[in-house]
């Protein structure tokens, strides 16, 4: 580089800036460079004749002036005059001003191109250096069109200086990264490669970085270069520090380089031939080796190279994901790096091990770190920190360590950052919910989120509580109690108040013997919760208090007192309003019978993906959470998922609200909400209670019926006009509930048999009520089930005989307990006997207990799916059959049937999308059937081919009866 | 109501800060600080929004003063009560500037305690203020000084205290005019208005009664019509129309409803006791004549005449005209008959001066402007030719009839009142197209 003389001092630049600088206010400022313009435009319009030392001083005052934000509309000329200067301080002050002020359209653009396309030709290597900065600086498109066949000359070149090879290889980078369709690709491409071997170890580094940025656009073209890379990466990695002399920073061989070969590796997977691939292994190795050394020096430059390294080398590994020793030793190396001092370390420790987590190698390795990291959350100072701890603990999280994360996240929560809390609340709920072995422990956990944050805790977590202890009966008790003792605390969140109305409205009577939360103590206590409640938390109060009137029927009359009460009944808020005149009216008109029924408990939810995870993938962004979530995803069969937001609040009201009641009430108001009817909503089954005798009535109920159960099946009631032809053992009724747990069994003109039914695992429990529908008693009045051969050891029902005498337009409920012990074939027979008006009455009906109600779906991957489907391939457990289609080819329907079935709907499962694939395990005392099918409908022929696997060919066979009849 | 005051210097620095409501915290002197003094001259408007919270400015040479609320204050009012705020401090202390600020910082602090209350401007006449907020040492007041300055202050005549006697009742008069005006190049008048004061300075014993009397057009009108033979005389351009007034507090607005008169008990010492605006018969007492000729692309002849409008006995004084030139001048060569002219570079304009010039003459200068060629295809906006002169008439028109002066208490009469009436002329925004 050519001296600096001391011509170039610049004395009249350095006068105007000081000038500037002591400028008191603006408007000084802008006279004084007024001033300055026109001297400079004096000067370049007056003697033509100005010597390279002036031209370049103006140009230079005028790129100051530009740069204090002023415009700039002459002197372009003179600067591109200076590129043909010989001196280089008069080049390079030309180069800096066209890279800084000269815009791409500018008719000067042909003049500089010139000027650039000679300093390339030129020899002199720091005038090619300074037209390829320019290049690079500028990087248009126009620059990009005029010089792209050039470059790569330059840089293949066997003559070429180092240097100029460097700035080429960088000024070809930043080309390809503004307009890549310029960039050809040619036979430089496999010369460039080769410039990993160079000798100057600054080529190797700008070439690596040149190539890493190819081969992420054609890892084809450049898989030569992993070889080549890997062979640098050792020479470096094994030499002595003091050997690659300029390029050895702190005692660290080439940093920049290493780190950026090892991000050059991460575009390819690990290398196949076992050479490289050794030699690779060797390479990281001695890297995490010369990690464990004690440093060369205190310098912080020195350990954050050696760091810099590190972490490359540990995400190659992560990269890689091949080896174990190596993944392990990464981990204990980022164990260490988890306790050091600098805070920067920590996290970058806790973010990789983040992604290590998730490698099935090592995951036992990363636990090990647990008792640090739940350190790092409670003592560390920077919140960013905390929150990858956050994250990590949820990565490594396992049923092993469940509880222990899951009480540290919650005791960190009370302190934590309020930016991070409402991630933290759904990372502890789908945790608790995950990995809960005892029930128990996962209501307490919600509770006390709730407690401590309940501002954060969001719809979605207190409605999968609920959907939770609805779906187990084992923690209903439980949960009662403890809600009981939550809301005892003076102030309460919302949430909780939510929680525990809906709780103790569904199980407060398991609690109610207690004479310490008898039902008045109860409600007393929601009621004093209920005034500084928000209107949607005080409906589902109603709901609640209107669910005591059926639990405790003792303390009705204080619930009607707060349900007459102008508060309730005059309500400005429709929605309250409403609840409480349709709620006050069903406590008063509707007798306990009616009153049972309609405030029914709960049926369970059927099984859906937990929308907690849902809505922390969401709000991560996707990738965010890692895909580890499915592969590490425990299958909990008896867990069941949740349902959307809105069903529970409106199945809650469902159970008064819509016509059913309407009807009752004959308030002739249209079905307000529009109810999303589950399959097993009491809705059908309250119709038919309530029809009384009048047929009008009862047409109308029917017509309701349609409206509500959405998979109906049966073509018509069997309604039999005579009573002496009246044993229905037609298959038609049975099938009629394959899918479908309530409704109307059976129909004449003297009874109607209304059936709700629950099956759990191999059990299962069946309401019958019977229905008076003369005005005439019935006497003697009994009923019996009879199962007929083999049913007898295949199945066992218990019974309790109901009152021998029914009276006219009553209804009388029969609970029937059934166990299934292994798998049958028929259907029991109930059988009733009665008296009416003197004429014994005899009929039969099949009830409708089919193997399929004992199924328990099961969740899982295409790829699990068809692995068991592989594994189910004797012929003997295959049943395969193809018919026509019954009823219009409805995809919703369909589905709701599959689902209504008892197995689980795998979406996303069979690669044609219009097929349906369903996964469940039938449950029987002495053994479990797991059964995978797949019905494929094809429309043009209205043809289904339904195809069903499961280990046991009876169970197959009589699956695939009773399916294909529901299509 | 305002919330508070700030005073800064130009680099933005506080220099006073006087807060009269809790609602505006020490993070609004920040507020302004960054997004008006440091906005690099983005902000152009005299009020400004930030976060809700307005601040209202005026600058003096390089100080900011800044009013700030938080409600929806009378903007009008603030801008009256600051300009009021800058009339006190000058009259005190002289030239407002960092300086002066600085080494006055204690006597600003008193006057903001006395002029705003809770942010509520109250008595902020000069002479009021004098006779209690002093530069000097604290010398103990009598008994009745003290009462004398509460029934002052208190009472129905805020501006003037009793007892003032003078050995020479003496009067002065000043009607102080800018003129603005923009015309056309070919000589059509676009927009003028005169914008007038009319400053007093009293020297008055006791508390005299004054009448003060213009050509006022309605009132001319009026006494038109009560005696039919001073009609002719005084009608046509004798009288003139003024289009808004404002007056001093001391003015009886009441009886200016009802009669137009314009009576009142004045302040000692000097104050304005008018304001007014006329659009209507101007005098404009210069004419410009510009001529621009583009010779190429790098040459421009400009050729510019001005013509003197007024009395040949007058002499206008200060005369500058301002002639703009292109952005990329290269260099001027200027002859000018009359006066000195220069061109400087650091405003973009070619600046000619004349000492004095009598009425009804003319004198023109020729210049010729080399330009740089360059690659901005954008057209000069040529710039309009500004001038400033000052001339010793009333451009509006406006005449001092009388001036009365009662005091039945003293034996003083209206005759032994020595007046003196000035009229000077002003150039406001004088501008020709060229």
């Amino acid at each position: 580089m050519p001296a600096v003389s001391k011509g170039d001092g610049m004395r009249g630049l350095a006068v105007f800036i000081s000038d500037i600088r002591n400028c008191k206010s603006k408007e000084a400022e802008i006279k004084r460079i007024n001033k300055e313009l026109a001297n400079i435009r004096s000067k370049f319009k007056g003697d033509k004749a100005l010597d390279g030392y002036s031209k370049k001083k103006y140009v230079c005052k005028l790129l100051f002036i530009f740069l204090l934000g002023h415009d700039i509309d002459f002197g372009h000329m003179e600067a591109v005059n200076l590129l043909s200067s010989n001196r280089y301080t008069e080049k390079q002050i030309g180069y800096l001003f066209i890279s800084v002020l000269v815009n791409s359209n500018s008719e000067l653009i042909r003049l500089i191109n010139n000027g650039i396309k000679n300093d390339l030709a030129s020899r002199n290597p720091t005038f090619m250096n300074l037209a390829l900065h320019c290049i690079a600086n500028v990087g248009s498109r126009e620059m990009a069109e005029a010089f792209t066949a050039d470059i790569p000359k330059i840089l293949v070149a066997g003559d070429t200086m180092d240097s100029v090879k460097q700035s080429a290889a960088l000024c070809l980078l930043r080309l390809n990264r503004t307009s890549p369709d310029l960039v050809p690709m040619g036979e430089w491409t496999s010369r460039v490669v080769h410039l990993l071997n160079d000798q100057h170890l600054g080529v190797v580094t700008a070439a690596t970085s040149l190539i890493t940025t190819l081969a992420q656009k054609n890892p084809e073209e450049f898989k030569t270069s992993v070889s080549l890379a890997v062979s640098r990466l050792s020479r470096i990695v094994t030499s002595a520090s003091t050997d690659l002399q300029d390029y050895t920073y702190y005692f660290v061989p080439a940093p920049w380089l290493s780190v950026k070969l090892l991000r050059l590796l991460q575009c390819y997977p690990p290398p196949e031939e076992g050479a490289v691939r050794g030699r690779l292994t060797e390479c990281l190795e001695t890297i995490l080796n010369k990690a464990q050394e004690p440093p060369k020096s205190k310098k912080v430059q020195h350990s954050n190279a050696k760091n810099a390294v590190l972490f490359e080398a540990i995400s190659l590994i992560i990269h890689h994901d091949s080896e174990p020793n190596l993944l392990v030793r990464a981990c204990n190396q980022l164990g260490q790096f988890l306790q050091h001092r600098e805070t920067n370390l920590r996290y970058l420790a806790l973010e990789s091990m983040c992604t290590l987590a998730s490698s099935e190698f090592s995951h036992e390795a990363v636990k090990t770190h647990i008792e640090t990291v739940i350190n790092a959350l409670k003592t560390e100072r920077d919140v960013s920190v905390r929150q990858r701890a956050v994250d990590l603990l949820y990565a490594m999280c396992d049923r092993s360590n469940a509880q222990q994360i899951v009480a540290e996240m919650l005791n960190y929560l009370e302190t934590a950052d309020y930016s991070i809390r409402e991630e933290i609340v759904l990372k502890v709920a789908i945790l608790a919910e995950k990995y809960a072995v005892d029930y128990t422990w996962y209501v307490d956990t919600i509770l006390n989120l709730i407690r401590i944050a309940g501002d954060y805790v969001s719809e979605e977590v207190w409605y999968r509580v609920i959907q939770i202890v609805i779906n187990r009966d084992d923690v209903q008790g439980y949960s009662a109690k403890t809600v009981f003792e939550a809301l005892q605390a003076p102030a309460c969140h919302e949430n909780l108040v939510k929680v525990g109305g809906y709780i103790l409205g569904e199980f407060g009577n398991l609690i109610a013997g207690d004479p310490r939360s008898s039902p008045l103590i109860q409600f007393n206590l929601l009621h004093s919760k209920f005034h500084l409640c928000s209107v949607p938390t005080r409906a589902l109060l109603l709901s609640t208090y209107i669910k005591f009137v059926n639990l405790f029927p003792e303390i009705k009359a204080t619930i009607q007192d707060v349900l007459r009460s102008d508060s309730q009944l005059r309500n400005a808020d429709v929605e309250l309003q409403q609840r409480a005149v349709e709620y006050l009216r069903l406590s008063c008109i509707a007798s306990t019978d009616i009153l049972a029924t309609v405030l029914e408990e709960m049926p369970p939810f059927p099984e859906r993906e937990s929308s907690i995870l849902t809505k922390l993938k969401k709000k991560k962004g996707p990738g965010k959470v890692p895909d580890m979530e499915e592969t590490k995803k425990e299958r909990n069969s008896d867990m069941n998922g949740s349902t959307e937001p809105v069903s529970v609040n409106s199945s809650a009201v469902t159970m008064s609200t819509p016509s059913t009641s309407t009807d009752l009430l004959g308030l002739g108001l249209a079905p307000v909400l529009n109810s999303v009817a589950p399959a097993s909503a009491g809705g059908s089954l309250l119709v038919d209670v309530f029809s009384d005798n009048s047929p009008a009535v009862a047409s109308l109920a029917h017509t309701a019926e349609e409206n509500f159960s959405s998979p109906r099946i049966g073509s018509a009631d069997v309604v039999s006009d005579d009573p002496a032809a009246a044993v229905h053992d037609a298959d038609e009724l049975v099938n009629k509930f394959v899918c479908k747990n309530n409704g109307v069994l059976f129909e004449n003109q003297l009874m109607q048999i209304g059936l709700k039914s629950e099956f759990r695992q191999n059990l299962g429990r069946m309401y019958i009520f019977y229905g008076n529908k003369t005005s005439t008693q019935f006497l003697s009045f009994s009923t019996a089930v009879i199962c007929q051969d083999a049913l007898k050891t295949q199945l066992n029902i218990q019974t309790k005989q109901v009152d021998p005498a029914v009276d006219g337009g009553a209804q009388v409920q029969q609970i029937l307990n059934i166990e299934c012990v292994s798998d049958f074939m028929e259907a029991p027979i109930l059988n009733i006997q009665f008296r009416y008006g003197g004429a014994l009455q005899n009929m039969s009906v099949k009830l409708p207990v089919t193997l399929n109600k004992f199924f328990q779906p099961t969740e899982m991957t295409s790829q699990d799916f068809f692995q068991r489907w592989k594994q189910l391939s004797i012929p003997q457990q295959e049943v395969q059959k193809i018919f026509k289609a019954k009823h219009p080819m409805d995809t919703e329907v369909t589905k709701a049937k599959i689902i209504g079935f008892g197995v689980a709907l795998l979406d996303m499962v069979d690669p044609n999308p219009s097929n349906f694939t369903g996964a469940g395990v039938i449950h029987t005392k002495n053994i479990q059937v797991g059964c995978l099918l797949r019905l494929e409908p094809n429309t043009q022929a209205q043809m289904y081919r339904l195809t069903l696997r499961t280990s046991r060919e009876t169970v197959s066979q009589r699956l695939c009866e009773l399916l294909s009849e529901q299509f | 109501m305002i919330g508070g005051l700030f005073i800064y210097n130009h680099k933005g620095e506080v220099l006073i800060s006087r807060v009269y409501r809790d609602d505006i915290g020490r993070n609004a002197v920040d507020a302004f600080r960054v997004n008006v003094i440091h906005a690099r001259q983005q902000v152009r408007s005299p009020v400004t929004n930030i976060a809700r919270t307005s601040f209202f400015h005026v600058k003096r040479s390089n100080i900011w003063l800044a009013a700030v609320t938080k409600q929806n204050v009378n903007a009008a009012m603030v801008f009256e009560f600051l300009y009021k705020m800058c009339d006190v401090m000058t009259a005190y202390f002289g030239k407002i500037s960092e300086e002066n600020i600085k080494n006055n910082f204690v006597l600003i602090y008193e006057l903001l305690d006395e002029i705003l209350d809770f942010g509520y401007p109250q008595n902020s006449e000069t002479g009021a203020l004098k006779t209690f907020i002093t530069q000097q040492g604290i010398k103990s007041q009598t008994k009745e000084e003290q009462s004398q300055i509460t029934s002052q202050v208190t009472g129905q005549i805020g501006w003037r205290r009793e007892g003032i006697k003078y050995r020479r009742n003496e009067l002065f008069l000043d009607v102080l005019e800018s003129v603005n005006l923009l015309m056309s190049p070919q000589g059509q008048v676009l927009s003028a208005h005169v914008s007038g004061r009319v400053v007093m300075k009293s020297y008055l014993s006791g508390m005299p009664e004054c009448k003060f009397g213009m050509n006022d057009k309605i009132v001319i009108d009026k006494q038109g019509k009560g005696t039919a033979d001073e009609t002719s005389k005084s009608s046509g351009k004798q009288s003139i129309a003024i289009d808004d007034c404002t007056f001093h507090q001391c003015v009886r607005l009441s009886k200016f409803d009802s009669e137009r008169s314009i009576s009142f008990i004045p302040p000692d010492g000097e104050y304005e006791l008018m304001r007014y605006r006329t659009t209507k018969d101007i005098i404009l007492p210069f004419r410009v004549i510009p001529l621009v000729r583009e010779v190429g692309r790098t040459k421009l002849e400009v050729k510019v005449v001005i013509k003197s409008n007024f009395k040949p006995s007058l002499l206008a004084q200060k005369i500058e005209v301002r002639i703009p030139t292109p952005l990329n001048t290269s260099g001027v060569q200027v002859i000018c008959m009359k006066g000195k002219a220069k061109y400087k570079a650091s405003e973009n304009a070619i600046v000619w001066k004349i000492k004095r010039m009598a009425g009804m003459k003319e004198s023109q200068i020729s210049a010729e402007i080399e330009l740089l060629p360059t690659n901005d295809k954008k057209k000069w906006a040529r710039p309009p030719i500004s001038m400033n002169f000052e001339v010793p008439f009333a451009p509006s028109g406006l005449k001092v009839r009388y001036l009365k002066v009662f005091e039945p208490k003293l034996n003083y009469s209206d005759h032994d009142v020595i007046k003196w009436v000035r009229y000077i002329g002003r150039s406001g925004i004088y501008e020709t197209r060229c």
